[in-house]
């Protein structure tokens, strides 16, 4: 067995704009100067043999923000995604979360929520099982959100087998899970996809409601009308590259277009030509 | 510890999935049947023998890939909490071989223990959790290298279909061409290099009945008589469970999910 044992390299998190690694593009941190930063990602790259899906990604996100990921199929945002979670080996680059590097210790995912695009549980344990096994897998917990599990009304289908589940309703259920741990950063990937509108606008509301208590939140969305809705910034990645990282509002702006769908089209075009 | 709390839901799982309720019931139909219409036990322990040796290492590897893979999303999840690589690769493992080894027992070894325990019916039983093991190891090294479902379970296939049937036909042809050299040392190398050989010999040197061991029983019985062909058949077993699970946890380990 090799696994790789490091541990968690503390860095100062003087929190304001002062780059931490000289040789590197210091990060954009121009959303507020005295945030406290809580994702840095340096020339990330990745590739899945010959095919290069992230080429060299470089991003600081700050607490107290709603960041969506946009492009289109096969961009990498779900590579970038997985890279954050260690889920990926990234070939190239640093990850740093909180103050922990990423690099196969796995503590440093405390402080992550994270919500799959296919929600896929065990597929004979009832959902209060899975609940519970979560709550057993990360310990040492006191304190649960427990709201989202309430407003989706999940404790009507406790007693079900997650196998006799419609796949909106298992979505529904991962959705809970993702915020059940009041982790300071919670990744969405599709948060609303697949879900009724009833359950989508208390997922929404609560995204909206965490962002307000100083939690980073990380969308990914193919809903420009909802990433309008609830984005801070906009992260478009495109063939690998952040093409365009900026707010929504600079972004129409810029573009000179009236609303987000038409304004990602514009770089769409753009960029084709 | 991560390890224990992960394995106690794996294993509920499974044991709740029809496949394995349904696989136990058929062993169960299986050895009733063969044991009350024998006479013998030895007899029948031959006869169970025979279909252990085929059905254990192909529903294990089957179902573990088909798991594996079902159980990928899950796994996923549970490697964006703060759980290590390996706790959630030893839940997984130890989960299904241990639910595959239970449905075994039961379907298996109880009706056979009802019938009398013997030291054969017990080393039988032992040959089949042993098998159980080794083939779910194999079926997660075929899972964790192929990316693709359908390649994970052609490659399943593919071991159990070489292992069963093609290796002893490899072994009778190089008897064939090389009948005029000593080749007690090349049967006992070929032996270990097959799990169900080992787990035949094991159970046929224990009852004594050469003319139905094979070529590769009958010479590692005379050439090492029945106690050191046990160990060494055993012993190899446990190389084959640990080689393959340990490989595919280095597999695991370095993966992208």
């Amino acid at each position: 067995m090799t696994q790789i044992i490091t541990y968690p390299v503390r860095q100062s998190s003087a929190g304001n704009n002062t780059p931490r690694h000289k040789g590197h593009p210091s990060p954009k941190e121009n959303y507020g100067a005295e945030v406290e930063q809580l994702i840095a990602i340096r020339d990330l790259k990745k590739s899945f043999g010959k095919n290069l899906v992230l080429k060299g990604i470089n991003l600081a996100l700050n607490k107290g923000l709603i960041v969506a990921i946009m492009g289109p199929n096969g961009s990498g945002k779900t590579t970038l995604l997985k890279s954050i979670l260690g889920l990926v080996k990234p070939d190239s680059g640093e990850i740093c979360v909180k103050d922990f590097q990423v690099n196969g210790d796995c503590e440093y995912r405390r402080h992550i929520g994270y919500m799959p695009q296919n929600s896929c549980f065990p597929e004979n344990l009832k959902v209060k099982e899975v609940i519970s096994m979560l709550k057993d897998v990360r310990g040492n917990h006191t304190e649960y959100d427990e709201e989202l599990v309430h407003k989706l009304n999940i404790e009507e289908i406790y007693n079900k087998q997650i196998g006799t589940l419609s796949g909106g309703t298992k979505q529904r259920v991962s959705s809970a899970v993702a915020f059940l741990f009041n982790q300071e950063i919670i990744i969405l990937d599709e948060p609303t996809a697949g879900l009724d509108p009833v359950s989508a606008e208390a997922v929404k509301q609560k995204i909206i409601d965490e962002k307000n208590k100083g939690k980073l939140i990380i969308i990914t969305s193919h809903v420009v009308s909802e990433v309008e809705e609830l984005a801070d910034r906009v992260i478009f990645l495109l063939e690998g590259k952040v093409h365009v990282d900026n707010t929504v509002h600079e972004l129409i702006s810029k573009t000179g277009e009236l609303s987000l769908n038409k304004a990602i089209a514009k770089i769409m075009i753009d960029y084709g030509n | 510890m991560a390890t224990r709390k992960i394995f106690k839901y794996v294993i509920f799982d499974i044991l709740r999935s029809k496949l394995v309720i349904g696989y136990t019931i058929l062993l169960f139909v299986i050895s009733f049947g063969i044991i009350y219409t024998g006479k013998d036990v030895s007899k029948a322990v031959v006869s169970l023998l025979n279909i252990v040796i085929l059905i254990i290492p192909l529903i294990s590897i089957i179902f573990g890939t088909i798991h594996f893979y079902n159980s990928r999303e899950f796994m996923e999840m549970m490697l964006a909490m703060p759980v290590k690589r390996r706790d959630i690769f030893w839940a997984e493992y130890l989960g299904l071989s241990s639910a595959l080894s239970l449905g075994f027992i039961i379907g298996v070894g109880v009706p056979l223990l009802l019938y009398g325990a013997s030291s054969t019916s017990l080393y039988l039983i032992a040959a089949g959790v042993l098998l159980s093991f080794i083939f779910t190891a194999l079926s997660f090294l075929s899972s964790v290298i192929n990316k693709d479902k359908a390649k994970g379970i052609g490659a399943s296939l593919i071991i159990w279909f070489f292992l069963s049937i093609i290796f002893d036909a490899l072994v009778l042809a190089v008897y064939f061409l090389f009948n005029d050299y000593p080749l007690e040392k090349v049967t006992i190398v070929l032996a270990a290099l097959n799990p169900i050989d080992l787990a035949r010999i094991m159970i046929l040197l224990k009852l004594d009945i050469s003319a139905l061991m094979g070529y590769t029983g009958a010479t590692l019985q005379n050439f090492f008589g029945s106690a050191f062909g046990t160990i060494f058949s055993i012993g190899f077993l446990f190389v084959w469970v640990i080689v393959p699970t340990l490989l595919s946890l280095r597999i695991f380990n370095r993966k992208n999910f």
